[in-house]
């Protein structure tokens, strides 16, 4: 089987267990909604004060619940020794990891596309270029999944790998943060023209993690 | 004797019959500082039925997963199929079969799925989960996702799993537990028949009045050390014992 169809199969074997177990649907996306719903409570009722801080607030909200989806995603492989019997398989680690990234990244992007319309809706944002928010949300999402999935098989194999996921995660993830909220505030209300910078920032970090990950998952998947 | 180093699908016919599939010299497994294999040494020639025996704690699941590859070897050599596991742990595993402790399944995914998923991973036709779900007896559960299986269910699931990956090497780590009387009986005529399907198999058991009938060879496996206990001819081994699929 070609690379293309390994990472495929795993993408879909991933995504299956997550349309069927519905964690996505039932757990991770109202944790997300809170989360904004937290955030209109404790800043303010004032409208104008939270659209300036929506995209901010939009890409900690992803960032907290994509947190849950790359700890599901592992966690599947914990149950029944899972895990050994696709390192069994002799999928390539490559195969593994890119399968794995494409399906937090479709996760995440569902989880994005329905909290945009609550952040629409909550806090009352301008939408300036649809394009750029497209583009910075693709970008962001490839580099968190891809970063989500390469930190989530260091703390797969460890008991305590909801606490250490996090505090790995969150330092290294913090040029997506910012990029994707920089890009988010040019195109809500802001400049478009402004949001290219960070929109190749982005690109150039999913595309970094993307080939670390490539090199790096193979022996962290076999040894940790 | 020499053993071939060349990968499984190069192996010539002619060599077929004479080189060991397995074998292992000083194997040192450490688990933590915990020397759960402390100088195995063990042949296993092609087609043979090896039943490890011993007390618990004595290394056999550890061994099992040494020759799976799951394990790395800290000292010593391992060959398994014509591969060195001391230089690539990853290049012998789609020739071979594991039932452990766990199914190594979805809770999530149905039977089929499992299956199929198991046998498209490691490069066999989808089809061959239809034939292990029949030659399991789980058809009817077909359907039935993995986590509403019952024990013996999964049990059954897990060996399907193995078989479906067409390997030329079984590993049964504890096979009988769970199994009804029936899925035993299932379970016996596997390993009983598999010289004949081209399989070799080595077998972890306490159940030692099932399966020291079916075994070739008898190897005690104590305090991180094997050796062997009694062998005895195979009646019913095949004359030419058939390549496996690539």
């Amino acid at each position: 089987m070609s690379l293309a169809g390994e990472v495929m199969l795993v993408a879909g074997k991933d995504l299956r267990i997550e349309a069927r177990a519905r964690v996505t649907v039932s757990q991770v996306l109202p944790f997300g909604a809170i989360v904004l719903l937290l955030f209109a409570f404790a800043l303010d009722p004032d409208r104008g004060r939270l659209a300036a801080v929506a995209p901010g607030l939009f890409w900690v909200a992803v960032l907290l619940a994509a947190l849950l989806a790359i700890g599901r995603s592992f966690g599947i492989e914990q149950q029944n020794g899972a895990r050994d019997g696709l390192r069994l398989s002799g999928i390539d680690g490559a195969a593994v990891f890119l399968g794995k990234t494409v399906a937090i990244g479709v996760q995440l992007l569902a989880l994005e596309v329905v909290l945009g319309l609550g952040v629409a809706a909550l806090y009352g944002v301008d939408v300036t270029s649809v394009p750029v928010l497209i583009l910075a949300g693709l970008a962001a999402t490839a580099g968190l999944a891809a970063t989500g999935t390469l930190f989530g098989v260091l703390a797969a194999g460890l008991r305590t790998r909801e606490t250490l996921l996090p505090l790995l995660l969150l330092p290294v993830i913090t040029p997506v943060m910012l990029g994707a909220t920089r890009a988010f505030e040019s195109g809500l209300g802001g400049d478009a023209s402004q949001a290219w910078p960070w929109i190749a920032l982005l690109g150039l970090f999913a595309v970094l993690y993307l080939s670390v990950g490539v090199l790096a998952f193979g022996p962290l998947w076999e040894d940790t | 004797m020499s053993v071939a180093k060349t990968p499984v699908g190069g192996v010539s016919e002619a060599c077929w019959a004479v080189v060991p599939l397995v074998r292992l010299r000083s194997v040192v497994c450490l688990l933590g500082r915990f020397p759960a294999l402390a100088g195995v040494d063990l042949d296993v020639a092609r087609g043979e039925i090896v039943l490890l025996t011993g007390p618990n704690g004595a290394g056999k699941t550890t061994l099992l997963r040494v020759l799976a590859g799951l394990l790395p070897v800290h000292r010593g050599e391992v060959e398994v199929l014509g591969q060195d596991l001391t230089i690539d742990r990853r290049a012998h595993r789609r020739g071979l079969g594991l039932v452990g402790h766990d199914t190594a399944c979805y809770d999530d995914l149905t039977t089929r799925e499992n299956l199929a998923f198991a046998a498209r991973a490691s490069g066999r036709d989808a089809a061959n989960a239809d034939v292990a779900l029949e030659r399991l007896g789980l058809t009817a559960q077909a359907g039935v996702t993995h986590g509403r299986l019952s024990a013996g269910q999964r049990r059954r699931l897990a060996i399907a799993v193995a078989l479906c990956r067409d390997p030329q090497l079984l590993l049964l780590d504890e096979p009988h537990a769970g199994l009804d009387a029936a899925g035993r009986v299932l379970l016996d005529e596997i390993v009983a028949g598999a010289p004949g399907e081209g399989r070799t198999v080595l077998l972890a058991s306490h159940e030692l009045d099932l399966t020291r009938p079916l075994a070739t060879r008898e190897v005690a496996v104590v305090g991180g050390r094997a050796s062997v206990l009694a062998a005895r001819s195979v009646p019913d081994a095949p004359a030419e014992i058939p390549e496996p699929a690539k």
